[in-house]
């Protein structure tokens, strides 16, 4: 087995992953010193000023970089994972009672002028602890036991950090879905997540009815995908979905029945029929069927209820102006109404270095942290958006094909939480710049102003590349 | 695992890459909607400021109102050649002024863009009028309607406080709240109650064309936002008391607060010499006479000027020896014009009959009496030690509101001071000091400091007979609620009928006649029963203070006032006339005719010239 030689300290880093950090931070250093510029006027290693501050971030990440690749022992990060990880619960609960309080969310630890958010943190040890967990022999996703420890380790940080109201932070644990599906969790998990948002949004934008035609639509195409059958899905349901799509105007014709009594009785009466089939037949994948129709109708009718009483009030806000239901250009929809004036008045090529309008004259908020793609879009246009898009699914997708190649699955499932990571940021990020997402504040990973986030991605990075730069060195 | 999950993971990271791409490439490049919106800045917020509250007196008297002022805006961009003479005349300004304006804008002129920026701010509607007719000679110049604070009442500066614009640090300070532009109270009942007075700002929208000409309102205004204007507030003061006491107070410094026993209401508030009211409205352009006036105008002595009490403590050491049991109202002490507390060293006392009770030992404040009150105080065989003792004592003080913040709804209280027995400890060693080391605390001198209005609530929790409700402003209003704390009766640590023996000996002191050897007989008004305490503070820069407490009547009590005048020595001298006038003034509403004569004294009265300044 240890035949083949041992590689240089050269070849055994992935220096292309390396190099692809290097330019990402790059650009963003000089996109945080374009958005800076013309409020503050002054050179780029200005220490007083964000690029100049962002400059010190950079070295003292490069610094760690290579303390993590040089110094530390790999193994080190498997043997702290879990007191490392006890500590960021700790101080993520300590941080609500003994933080400081910033827009809205008490996230944040002061020391001096010094600020760290722990949820950065929390990140890297939940993606050391998952990888620990499930890489242990004999763990299966499949067995119920294993899938309640991976569910709790995701599930504790993540719902401190709600309690914090970071929900933007949050709402990136999920990310780790992807994680436990390449380790076997079964695709309809993607696929049941993906419906309920779809419902979700349905239900608030068209209406309640609407939605629970698309459920039958989309629980009917589970039934027959699942059994082989696709084919004749569009002969048994598609016509009956297309004759309930005109029943309220033929309701309102001869009666005066509300079209979703109608329906609930219907679907009470489908649902018997079905049960009494399901209970003759003992077809399970029927009788899954049905209790997804039913987890699905309960999504539905509560949907109200989450929008309007769970979530806070900026949040629904957001949402609102997402998708289109309330016009507010003065307070939420100002910042995404900015934001994408300042990308979309980039053109193709840009306006040039230091020559952006919107972002410089202060058109858009927090335009060096969580906007600052829009200082990149606006200024090297849909050219420099591009680079810097396939910048980050080319880094993405090779951490999934060096994780792949190795042959130790901690090293493989670490290497996947960190690329669901990335990914989550990246796509929540730019979504909300470009108004796909709602407004989430989270930084864009190696690009925003700001050390605390910096220093994480840093981290949670360049441990892979160690422990993937073991890898190669030995095998 | 197979590598066609690697495979479908990667798939879908290439489809969300090419759907952020697809919708960027959308708006960059199809779209030209966002490249019309940047060229225009698409749409411009007009600010709609709002009106803020108006404050009233208890009887409905406004006292803060608000008026209409223009500002002159300009947009340098719009501006074309025109004559600058005739453009000064117009706004009554120095065709100078107006030179100096234009070349500095020519100067920033890539920082100010688009925008307008004001030239001139708050000019009077007459004034605006005449530049009105002729502003069509002058494109780029505009009027902008502001209202700005009205003052009809001269309540003092000090009380009203004063609205301004707010600064970087101010903005700071309250995240979020506030932009630049935005005016807030800043001082006085303004600041104290910023909350309810500001009100909501609104604001237009406009669609701006790409030669920057407002085109419309957007969507007909159905986005615009009206401004909500503030609360109004209904003050706890007596507009007509408070102005008469300034002008009793006048070229006198120090301070008057009076208050209404049975509620803690502050019926008025001064301290002199104060920011006069009509330079409030503009604090801006007074700013520098003001910060540099040697009396300290803007320092509000009623709150934050810390005084050792004087005699009026007495009371309170009176109070505490009864309540302790080693003191009561019979016992007599002899004084021989003081009281040696040791061989060679005297307090010394001013002459009297002697020996005294305690009724007569108020009346006439004999410091001899009070010592001997002290001393059987700490020398309790109750206590183990002095420290022990005086650490009761202490806790007895402060049971009467003093020695911390009463916690008002005042801004910028301060709490005076009164020393406790580690800070002796500290000075002289432990058990290094007895009662002769703090002689003085006896009659209110020495290490303790006081504010004007810890001393008129004293005298407010003397004329309750043992309680005190917290000092405040601000009535409760429907839209304006104030705090439960307010409403709650603070009971000293001295029990009520203690209180009826210390009250007889200052209704003797107003009411005993003349030659009785009553401190305070010049403020006696026949039917008012007014009872009250005299204190001479000595002051180290200068003549003594002058310090006066008395509430009226003597049954339910309607008014209890403090006046302490800096540097006008005997308290029966000027404190005493003031305090007693104000009383006559709110009890009867006017001034007896043969009572004038005072009240002509103390307006005439300039004590100025004795105040040191540095």
């Amino acid at each position: 087995m240890y035949n083949s030689p041992q590689r240089t300290l050269k070849q055994s880093i992935d220096w292309k992953l390396v190099i692809c950090y290097l330019v990402l931070v790059l650009i963003g250093w000089v996109n945080i010193y374009a958005a800076s510029h013309a409020a503050e006027g002054t050179a780029m290693l200005d220490f007083s000023v964000r690029s100049g501050k962002q400059f010190v971030w950079i070295l003292s990440s490069l610094g760690l970089a290579a303390l993590i690749l040089f110094v530390f022992n790999p193994r080190l990060w498997e043997v702290i994972s879990v007191p490392t990880y006890l500590l960021v619960l700790v101080l993520l609960v300590a941080v609500i009672v003994l933080g400081v309080e910033v827009k809205g969310s008490r996230s944040w630890f002061a020391l001096g002028p010094v600020r760290f958010q722990p949820a950065e943190i929390s990140k890297i040890a939940t993606s050391l602890v998952l990888a620990a967990v499930m890489s242990r022999p004999g763990f299966k996703l499949t067995k119920k036991m294993d899938l309640l420890k991976v569910a709790a380790t995701v599930g504790l940080p993540m719902l401190i950090i709600l309690a914090e109201s970071e929900t933007g932070s949050a709402l990136v644990y999920l990310g780790f879905v992807f994680v436990l599906y390449r380790e076997g969790l079964s695709g309809w998990f993607l696929v049941a997540i993906g419906a309920a948002v779809l419902l979700f949004i349905l239900t608030l934008t068209a209406s309640p009815y609407a939605s629970v035609l698309t459920l039958i639509g989309m629980t009917g195409l589970f039934y027959y995908a699942h059994t082989g059958k696709l084919r004749r899905w569009p002969w048994m349901e598609g016509l009956a979905i297309v004759f309930l799509a005109f029943l309220p105007k033929l309701l309102a014709l001869f009666t005066t029945l509300a079209p979703m009594t109608a329906l609930a009785g219907i679907c009470i009466l489908m649902l018997l029929w079905l049960a009494w089939k399901a209970l003759r037949t003992r077809d399970n994948a029927l009788w899954l069927t049905i209790a997804a129709f039913v987890v699905g109708i309960a999504l539905i009718f509560s949907t109200d209820f989450i929008f309007n009483n769970v979530l806070q009030d900026h949040q629904r806000k957001r949402i609102e102006v997402l998708l289109g239901l309330k016009e507010d250009p003065a307070g939420v929809g100002y910042n995404v109404n900015q934001s994408m004036i300042a990308i979309g008045s980039g053109g193709l090529f840009g306006k040039g270095f230091l020559h952006g309008t919107q972002t410089a004259y202060g058109f858009v908020p927090e335009q060096s942290t969580d906007f600052i793609f829009c200082t990149v879009g606006e200024e090297w246009g849909f050219f420099g958006c591009l680079v810097v898009i396939l910048l980050y699914i080319f880094m993405i997708s090779r951490i999934i094909i060096d994780a792949e190649h190795c042959r130790e699955s901690y090293t493989r499932i670490y290497g996947y939480c960190v690329a669901s990571l990335i990914f989550m940021h990246l796509f929540i990020n730019i979504g909300m710049t470009i108004g796909l997402v709602p407004v989430i504040g989270i930084p864009l990973p190696f690009l925003s102003y700001g050390g605390s986030s910096l220093w994480a991605f840093t981290i949670l990075l360049f441990i892979f590349l160690a422990l993937y730069r073991q890898e190669r060195k030995y095998f | 695992m197979d590598a066609s999950r690697r495979n479908k993971l990667l798939i879908g990271l290439g489809v969300v890459g090419a759907i952020l791409i697809g919708k960027l490439f959308y708006i960059q490049i199809v779209d030209d909607r966002y490249k019309r919106d940047a060229s225009n800045n698409s749409m411009v917020y007009e600010t709609i400021y709002p009106t803020r509250g108006v404050i009233y007196d208890r009887n409905g008297k406004i006292i803060v109102g608000n008026k209409i002022a223009y500002d002159i805006l300009v947009t340098p961009r719009e501006v074309r050649p025109f004559d600058t003479l005739a453009l000064a005349a117009a706004l009554e300004v120095d065709p100078l002024f107006i030179r100096e304006k234009m070349k500095e804008y020519e100067r920033s002129r890539s920082r100010i863009g688009y925008q307008s920026v004001v030239m001139l701010k708050q000019i009077s509607p007459e004034r605006y009028m005449k530049f009105a007719e002729l502003k069509y000679l002058f494109p780029g110049f505009e009027g902008q309607v502001r209202s700005i604070r009205d003052y009809p009442v001269n309540a003092g500066g000090n009380l009203l406080g004063y609205v301004s614009e707010v600064d970087a640090d101010y903005i700071k300070r309250h995240e979020g709240q506030y932009r630049p532009g935005d005016y807030a109270g800043k001082t006085g009942i303004e600041a104290a109650r910023e909350q309810d007075l500001r009100g909501e700002k609104g604001y237009h929208i406009y669609l701006r064309d790409s030669r920057n000409r407002i085109q419309t309102a957007y969507m007909d205004g159905a986005m615009d936002k009206d401004a909500v204007p503030g609360n109004d507030i209904v003050t706890t003061i007596d507009a007509d008391l408070q102005q008469y006491g300034q002008e009793l107070m006048r070229n006198k410094v120090g301070s008057v607060v009076a208050i209404e026993p049975s509620t803690g209401e502050i019926l008025a508030m001064i301290s002199s010499p104060g920011i006069d009211v009509a330079m409030l409205a503009d604090i801006g352009q007074h700013y520098n006479e003001i910060a540099s006036d040697p009396y300290k105008p803007m320092f509000n002595r009623t709150v934050q000027a810390s005084y050792p009490p004087g005699s009026v403590f007495k009371l309170v050491n009176g109070l505490i020896g009864l309540q302790e049991g080693v003191l009561r109202p019979e016992m007599t002490y002899p004084c021989n014009n003081g009281y040696a507390y040791s061989s060679n060293r005297k307090l010394g006392c001013h002459t009297h009959r002697s020996p005294l009770n305690l009724k007569e030992a108020i009346m006439m404040s004999c410091n001899g009496y009070f010592c001997y009150v002290l001393r059987s105080i700490l020398e309790n065989k109750k206590y183990k030690s002095t420290a022990e003792a005086f650490d009761k004592w202490r806790e007895y003080v402060t049971s009467f509101g003093l020695g911390n913040k009463l916690g008002s709804d005042f801004p910028s209280e301060l709490g005076g001071n009164v020393p406790t027995s580690k800070y002796y400890d500290k000075i002289y060693g432990k058990n290094g000091w007895r009662f002769p080391t703090i002689v003085s605390l006896s009659i209110g001198q020495g290490e303790m400091g006081v504010t004007p209005l810890q001393i008129a609530n004293l005298c407010a929790t003397v004329a309750n007979r043992g309680y005190y409700y917290i000092p405040h402003i601000v009535k409760d209003s429907e839209n304006v609620r104030i705090d439960d704390r307010f409403r709650e009766k603070k009971y000293t640590l001295v029990d009520t009928t203690e209180f009826y023996k210390v009250i007889d000996g200052m209704y003797l002191a107003v009411n005993g006649g003349a030659g009785s050897g009553g401190t305070a007989v010049s403020a006696a008004v026949p039917g008012l029963d007014i009872c009250g305490k005299t204190g001479t503070a000595q002051n180290p820069r200068g003549a003594d203070n002058s310090v006066f407490i008395c509430f009226a009547p003597k049954d339910n009590p309607k008014i209890a006032i403090a006046a302490y005048i800096e540097n006008a020595g005997f308290g029966a001298t000027w404190a005493c006339p003031i305090a007693s006038l104000l009383v006559e003034k709110y009890l009867t509403g006017t001034i007896r005719e043969e009572r004038k004569y005072v009240e002509q004294r103390v307006l005439d009265g300039d004590l100025m010239s004795r105040v040191k300044t540095d």
